[in-house]
């Protein structure tokens, strides 16, 4: 198929190259490209530069409450006025204050330590799924994705009432006398764990199940027969062969995981420290525009190399896809 | 009156030189990228004939379909359709119509609406693609199946919806790409006649892509054997397997049997050809080789006898020892090795139940063949 | 396939989707309870759900969102169609490297980040916070997913049917009318479910993107989670999760049956 590949030049094979059409030649075929680009250039590339922009510039009581940095109306002497202006003055900042800096890495280390737990608990659930009945499979796919269509903040907030000190965990622990005094879970690391692993699970099982599930069997009994026992057998083929699914699982569940807002607001409480929840206060509660676009792009950086390697792996699954 | 093969061809307006070509590809060449799919080749059909491009899978036969369709353009050369330069008309314009290896038929359509689709596209009145599309159904006996959609058939039947949704609008030309390659072993030789009655019937010029010898040689009037973009012969398919151009074409169709050599001595009507071991075969046919030239004498495993005894009177006789024996029913396939080590491969009919000369593994043999059984190739 | 579904598997299974549910099923059953108390069963009682529907700003909160989700969502969808098409229908055109990369990166964006930069641009245009920059910013972050499906399904499109309407006689624009787009059809109304389900759900992004007036429906959620739970916002969340499941559901049941009754026609079609 028209193989949507980043850079790698089409197939010499005369039928598969024949199927791309590589180069829009009609008006129509000019606008399909053309529409989408432009709206995700002015909403989605346009706002970073503003972002980068602002993170340059002073903060002012005002509305904006920042200074323009990079003003074009005074003409080119005015933009080189205004660049010798320029301040990194909230870089310095952020890396003088070590509450930023320990929250970028708490949320990176957070982040770590969820997806590893989540494979964990993924991987099972994906094996045992791939391994059903045929014709259980697309019910326990179905339910799988379910929980991904309701709403994320019920299911965080789903845990509130289970993790609080008088909550239903406590109670079923205390009832039946495994601990004696409440454990304190909500408003911890520990929840946010729970929360994350919780909310992400569906994103580390499917591509892990995808991967697990067209691995042909008959390359175990090979193995098997050869005279592997089963766990052996495991980590040198299954486990192997799945490594694309769980490559995939753990950036779709790391990524969003170290800029996570809701989970850490509502399981961390005041206590935890994640850039995501950070950003946030400083733009909504100490309203410092420039200091919270200098956060978002240092996050960005900080993300830049994983979400490359995603990007990579979805254009590798497209190219296989074909 | 002697023919090659079997069969008197009365339709062979590729002999009569006043004969209007219907198809020219003129030094066509299509390249992708650094590959060389089609080169610089040449190549004509003839209104009302059943003409088939044979070779193996990226020899650039399809590419070739292709660009008379319109879906490629050629990188340089051009195609001419009845006189008339195709380049630059895109595929909905031409007056020509592909039978697709896929089937391509459209899923969320019925039989009906997947015949009647290019009828609609020229805009015919409604009336009338009724009639037509009644008389195609009737054409590929589809009538109780109009309203079920394409997976509601079998694969024969969505080859023949296909074949009627491609002959609907009554094409200058149809191409079929691979039209048997999808059904199975039974089915492809009750359509292969099919097929052709079709063609007979609507008098159409029919091109046909398939990697399948059997499928050609049966079906074409004409076949052109392709290999890396290049036509190696174009012949009939008699012509094609009994007089093949080169070592290329005969290996490529059916079985052979290929003695390399030099010709020891030559007259007019025969060669002497001697192999690199000594042994020494007379053979007419020799063409224009000359004494001295290197060449292949290449002969058909059914043109070879083989036999206990040395057979009397017999000009080419090698003596060798029965290496393989295949017992195929209709026949039985000998693999006889011979003195200098050569393998000759040989098949007897069993036209009789009981055999006068039965041999059997290891048993000395000889085998032994007409002057005339085989021919010599240069290239 | 010829293996057992051993008895290590099915406890994994079972155990994963208890994980899965088994919080959801509490709150569910935690809306119906008596007692204010989320925590402690008081005795069954509807009253939650009564005093929902009393409860204005959270009925005008839903209908923002309703509306946001209904045009977004389909916004979104022609807007991600196009660019799936261009994806993988044109493997060479200027600054393609750029345009996959902003299809495939708000996938993974931090919300906090799409939402921050989204403002900044609406600030820094001058137009005023509301209900256009709200469906401005959903549609910016559902178009890649609603991208992302219908790419999946037209990377397996066969694209000789295409080429078969076009040799009947089919100009490109009618093909893709009369060919293409009935067939990838489920695709794009599932890109449109996903798009609808992802907006009617966001928070962080609508947070900063809205203003006065246009409050969303878990915006209004979140305000009320932070001073603490209360049954009534189990109740809220219950008739949500009600909603979607029923919708997932029925279109489950439709497509499998659909399936059932495609299977049941190749076999009868095999068998002549």
């Amino acid at each position: 198929m028209a193989g949507a590949t980043l850079s790698a030049p089409t197939t010499a094979n005369g039928a598969a190259a024949a199927q791309a059409t590589q180069q829009p030649t009609s008006f129509t075929g000019k606008l399909v490209i053309i529409i989408p680009y432009t709206f995700l250039l002015v909403f989605f590339l346009v706002p970073f530069f503003i972002v980068f922009k602002i993170s340059l510039s002073q903060v002012a009581i005002a509305m904006p409450p920042y200074t323009p940095a990079l003003d074009f109306s005074g003409g080119i002497s005015g933009v080189f006025s205004q660049l010798k202006e320029l301040s990194f003055d909230n870089y310095v900042f952020l890396t003088e204050d070590p509450l930023y800096f320990n929250a970028y890495v708490t949320s990176v280390i957070v982040a770590g330590i969820s997806t590893l737990l989540t494979l964990l608990v993924g991987y099972p659930i994906a094996y045992g799924m791939s391994r059903a009945p045929a014709t259980l499979r697309p019910t326990l796919l179905m339910l799988v994705i379910l929980p991904f269509w309701t709403s994320f903040l019920i299911r965080v907030y789903a845990w509130i009432g289970i993790l609080k000190p008088e909550g239903l965990l406590n109670q079923l622990l205390l009832s039946t006398g495994i601990i004696s005094e409440p454990l304190i879970i909500l408003n911890t690391y520990t929840a946010i764990f729970i929360g994350i692993v919780y909310s992400y699970l569906p994103f580390m099982v499917l591509p892990l199940y995808s991967a697990l599930e067209k691995m042909d069997y008959s390359l175990i009994e090979a193995a098997q027969d050869l005279g592997c026992p089963p766990i052996t057998a495991f980590w040198k083929i299954t486990f192997p062969l799945s490594l694309p699914g769980v490559l995939a699982g753990c950036l779709l569940v790391f990524i969003p995981a170290v800029g996570e807002f809701v989970i850490p607001d509502l399981l961390g409480g005041s206590q935890t420290l994640m850039i995501g929840r950070t950003l946030w206060n400083e733009f909504n509660a100490n309203r410092d525009w420039p200091v919270s676009s200098a956060v978002a792009v240092l996050l960005l950086l900080v993300l830049i190399i994983p979400i490359v390697i995603f990007q990579h792996a979805q254009a590798r699954a497209q190219e296989q896809g074909r | 009156m002697k023919s090659l093969g079997s069969i008197r061809r009365d339709f062979a307006p590729w002999n009569d030189p006043n004969a209007k070509p219907y198809i020219r590809f003129e030094d066509v060449t299509k390249r992708f990228g650094d590959f060389t799919a089609v080169n610089n080749l040449s190549l004509t059909i003839y209104e009302r004939e059943f003409f088939a491009l044979l070779g193996a899978s990226g020899c650039g036969k399809s590419t070739l379909l292709r660009m008379l369709a319109g879906f490629e353009q050629p990188t340089s050369g051009r195609i001419l359709l009845d006189g008339e330069n195709l380049a630059g008309i895109p595929p909905y314009r031409r007056p020509v119509n592909m039978m697709f290896q896929s089937y391509a038929l459209f899923p969320h359509m019925t039989v009906e609406k997947n015949i009647a689709f290019g009828l609609k596209q020229e805009g015919m009145p409604k009336a009338d693609i009724e009639k037509r599309v009644t008389e195609m159904l009737k054409l590929v006996k589809l009538e109780p199946f109009a309203k079920r959609k394409p997976h509601q058939l079998s694969g024969g039947q969505r080859q023949r919806v296909a074949l009627a949704r491609s002959v609907a609008k009554r094409p200058k030309v149809l191409l079929l790409d691979e039209p048997l390659g999808a059904l199975d072993k039974k089915l492809r030789e009750e359509t292969q006649f099919e097929l052709m009655d079709l063609q007979q019937e609507l008098g159409l010029t029919f091109v046909v892509v398939t990697h399948d010898q059997e499928e050609a040689m049966t079906m074409a009037d004409r076949i052109a054997i392709m290999d890396k973009g290049e036509v190696m012969q174009v012949a009939t398919p008699a012509e094609v397997y009994e007089a093949p151009s080169s070592r290329f074409v005969a290996n490529f169709v059916g079985n052979v049997n290929m003695f390399e050599g030099k010709v020891a001595e030559r007259t007019d009507k025969t060669a002497t050809i001697t192999g690199s071991t000594g042994a020494q075969i007379v053979v007419e046919n020799a063409g224009e080789a000359k004494a001295g030239a290197d060449v292949a004498f290449a002969i058909r495993p059914e043109k070879i006898k083989v036999s206990s005894a040395k057979p009397e009177g017999s000009v080419n006789a090698l003596e060798g020892e029965v290496y393989d024996i295949a017992y195929l029913g209709d026949m039985t396939v000998y693999h006889v090795r011979l003195t200098d080590g050569q393998i000759v491969r040989a098949q007897s009919m069993n036209a009789a139940r009981v055999s006068d000369d039965p041999l059997t593994w290891n048993d000395r043999a000889w085998v032994s063949f007409r002057p005339d059984a085989g021919v010599v190739l240069m290239q | 396939m010829n293996t057992t579904w051993s008895r290590f598997n099915i406890t994994s299974v079972t155990l994963g989707f208890a994980f899965l549910y088994l919080p959801i099923v509490l709150l569910v059953i935690f809306s119906f309870n008596e007692s204010k108390l989320v925590t402690v069963w008081g005795g069954f009682s509807t009253k939650w759900y009564v005093s929902l529907f009393q409860n204005k700003a959270l009925i005008d909160a839903a209908w923002v969102t309703i509306r946001v989700g209904l045009i977004s969502a389909t916004v979104a969808t022609v807007l991600g169609t196009m660019a799936a098409l261009a994806l993988t229908r044109y493997t060479r055109f200027r600054g393609r490297v750029l345009f996959s990369g902003m299809v495939f990166a708000p996938l993974v964006m931090p919300e906090v980040i799409t939402g921050l930069s989204l403002l900044l641009l609406f600030v820094a245009i001058g137009l005023d916070r509301g209900f256009l920059t709200l469906t401005l910013a959903h549609i910016s972050f559902t178009m890649c997913f609603v991208a992302v499906v219908v790419q999946s399904r037209l990377v397996t499109f066969d694209r000789s049917l295409e080429e078969a309407a076009m040799d009947l006689g089919a100009t490109p624009v009618a093909t893709f009318f009369q060919v293409t787009l009935p067939v990838i059809l489920p695709a794009i109304v599932s890109g449109w479910m996903l798009a609808f389900t992802l907006s009617l759900d966001d928070l962080v992004t609508s947070s900063f993107t809205s203003g006065p007036g246009a409050t969303t429906l878990p915006m209004k959620i979140y305000s009320q989670v932070r001073l603490g739970v209360t049954p009534e916002i189990n109740a809220a969340c219950t008739i949500l999760i009600a909603i979607v499941a029923t919708g997932v559901i029925i279109a489950s049941i439709v497509n499998k049956r659909r399936e059932v009754q495609r299977q049941r026609d190749e076999q009868a079609a095999q068998r002549g």
